[in-house]
């Protein structure tokens, strides 16, 4: 027994050490830069500075921005899985690969090819011009960062949601139908309630990385649009603030934690763990 | 954010062993670590220098001078050599983190440059003895002759309703300011509070009419015809001009910013010597050529701009324009802590409108 203790103490050393190098100690120094001064002194402004109009501005914009496409993601994502759910398994491996294959190129080339496709100079224009149909001119709107968040994110939320649908026994919505459900019963009282801890997670793997995104709204809202990521990304890089920016990250992590709880409250069996 | 920080962290976790076999010195006649502006020398010099001096180049590049900045000041990665711009230099300087170089071991330097920018630099190196130009030039403002009436020579025209969601802004705190500051008549390194905030109004005034705002995306922008005007770096302009023969590269009447990067050693830099033969190595009048055909930024030294074989960039008013000619030129000074917190928090508020 005490072997198997220290032995297994020892395989697990690169991982601990790995989480301290690369979270604990980056996490510390966020702390501690967010909560001092330039001098080192102890404060709390770092922090507070989050509810200056223009930081709660850029807050509640990126809120928002995130909230939207959170739901439009859920829209999209809950039938195309229930779609893939009800197909063979030849079938729906070869959608699912369709929907996996994007992520295995770089986001940032992906975000910059969008930006290409929307340009007003840009591809979609010139089809429509060529088939003579009004231009789109959504680049540099909060439009574009939604149409960026949710095409980068989308799958997150497809794949817990569609691996909680295929986890639902059968028997149990023969047994609804049985008992003489309709099929919107069904769906409402059986099939939706089993997926909800699916749907939990992918909410949390949208909204999250929506929430804190900086080079979505850089290069599709041509900078003028300031989310909350932004503001912070440029007290480190141009304005060389890191305690503002630890700051108000600080903040950022308060929403991000209360999201995680909410989703590790719904999803006990780790469903969303797929990816 | 986090990440930008684990990225800090990473970069100078990697960087940390190179800095720690810096005495042991890895090629024949050690190295020298260089930390330079991106794309802003031709690669093959660097080549050229391994070759002949046997000293091995450690190359870093960065993006602004104030990502730069930290990097220097905490001392994580001890660089040998760094090419910031003007008032960077200064903030340098006078928090005492550059050596002074010794001349003797750069006689390519005073040989070569041009005396106006040795006269320059007395801006913010007052007795030209940190640093050594290598690049200069001017802000201005980039045009399409198809897409503009008649011809442009202000900054109102960034104003002008209509060329609303054709123009471009760069995208960074001193540069924006200066456009707005000189186009309300004021210098550009003020520090005056009435000033900053009317300076502050018409950048948010103009905000509507920007369809974007951008830092190295003007060249791209300009070429492919997205936007009819862009505040852009003289430098681009040759390149983009080359790119795209309608795009036409002015100096605004009221007057603009006359920037110098310079090479500088940092005061705890470990490889000092090599640094010395370094920069003089970049002096060569054929090296200095060879950078300035690639990179078409000015140089000012004389003796490459002598060897440069067409006519109409030698003498080209965008790469070497007679400043006598404008006025209200102006280089970025250091302003102080207080004076930049000042213009963050007033560039917040322009750009969460």
């Amino acid at each position: 027994m005490k072997n198997n203790k220290i032995t297994g103490r020892l395989l697990s050393a690169p991982y601990l050490l790995w989480e301290t190098v690369f979270i604990l100690i980056p996490l510390g120094m966020v702390f501690y830069f967010g909560l001092t001064d330039r001098t080192g002194a102890f404060t709390l402004e770092n922090v507070l500075a989050m509810m200056s109009a223009e930081h709660a501005k850029a807050l509640w914009l990126s809120i928002g921005l995130s909230l939207a496409s959170t739901l439009i993601c859920f829209l999209l994502a809950y039938p195309l899985s229930m779609i893939l759910a009800h197909m063979n398994v030849n079938q729906h491996s070869f959608i699912v690969l369709i929907f996996i294959l994007p992520m295995w190129m770089n986001f940032l080339l992906r975000t910059l090819a969008w930006q290409t496709l929307l340009e007003k100079n840009g591809v979609i224009n010139h089809i429509l011009e060529f088939l003579h149909m009004p231009s789109l001119n959504i680049i540099n709107t909060p439009a574009a960062i939604i149409l960026g968040m949710v095409y980068n994110f989308l799958p997150f939320m497809v794949l817990p949601v569609y691996n909680s649908l295929v986890k639902i026994d059968p028997n149990v919505v023969n047994a609804a139908r049985d008992l003489g459900a309709n099929e919107l019963q069904t769906f409402i009282k059986i099939t939706f309630p089993l997926t909800l801890p699916g749907v939990i997670s992918g909410i949390t793997m949208v909204f999250v990385p929506a929430l804190t995104t900086f080079v979505i709204s850089k290069l599709l809202g041509g900078s003028k649009i300031l989310l909350i990521g932004n503001v912070i990304e440029e007290e480190f890089t141009q304005a060389g603030n890191w305690h503002l920016g630890s700051g108000l990250s600080i903040v950022l992590m308060i929403f991000i934690i209360f999201n995680m709880v909410i989703s590790a409250i719904f999803d006990k069996n780790g469903e969303g763990n797929m990816l | 954010m986090k990440k930008a920080l684990s990225m800090a962290c990473l970069s100078a976790a990697l960087l940390l062993p190179l800095t720690g076999c810096g005495n042991s010195s890895s090629g024949g006649n050690g190295e020298v670590i260089v930390y330079n502006w991106g794309e802003y020398l031709d690669p093959e010099t660097l080549e050229l220098f391994e070759e002949e001096t046997g000293i091995k180049v450690i190359y870093d590049e960065f993006e602004t001078n104030e990502i730069m900045y930290p990097k220097v000041e905490t001392g994580a990665t001890e660089y040998d050599v760094i090419c910031p711009s003007d008032y960077m230099i200064q903030k340098l300087i006078e928090n005492d983190l550059l050596a002074e170089l010794n001349f003797d071991n750069i006689p390519n330097a005073k040989a070569n440059i041009g005396s106006q920018y040795w006269d320059q630099s007395k801006e913010f190196d007052p007795e030209n003895k940190y640093s050594v130009p290598y690049c200069w030039g001017t802000v201005g403002i980039l045009y399409n002759k198809t897409m503009v009436d008649g011809s442009i020579d202000s900054w109102e025209v960034l104003w002008d309703e209509k060329y609303a969601d054709s123009i471009l802004m760069q995208d960074s705190v001193r540069d924006a300011f200066m456009v707005s500051l000189k186009l309300n008549g004021h210098s550009m390194n003020s520090t005056d509070a009435d000033e900053l905030e009317a300076a502050k109004n018409s950048l948010i005034e103009q905000k509507p009419l920007v369809q974007a705002y951008v830092v190295d995306q003007v060249r791209d922008k300009m070429i492919g015809n997205e936007a009819a005007i862009g505040v852009i770096y003289s430098g681009e302009a040759i390149y983009t001009q080359r790119e795209n023969p309608d795009l036409e590269y002015v100096i605004p009447k009221e007057g603009t910013n006359v920037w110098i990067d310079s090479w500088v050693i940092t005061r705890n830099a470990p490889n000092k010597e090599n640094a010395e033969k370094f920069i003089d190595f970049m002096c060569r009048p054929e090296i200095a050529l060879k950078n300035f055909e690639y990179i078409t930024y000015s140089t000012p030294n004389d003796a490459a701009r002598a060897l440069i074989e067409e006519e109409d960039i030698r003498n080209s008013s965008i790469a070497f324009p007679d400043l006598s000619q404008y006025s209200g030129l102006e280089t970025f000074r250091y302003l102080g802590e207080d004076a930049d917190q000042m213009y963050n928090n007033l560039w917040k508020e322009v750009k969460s409108q």
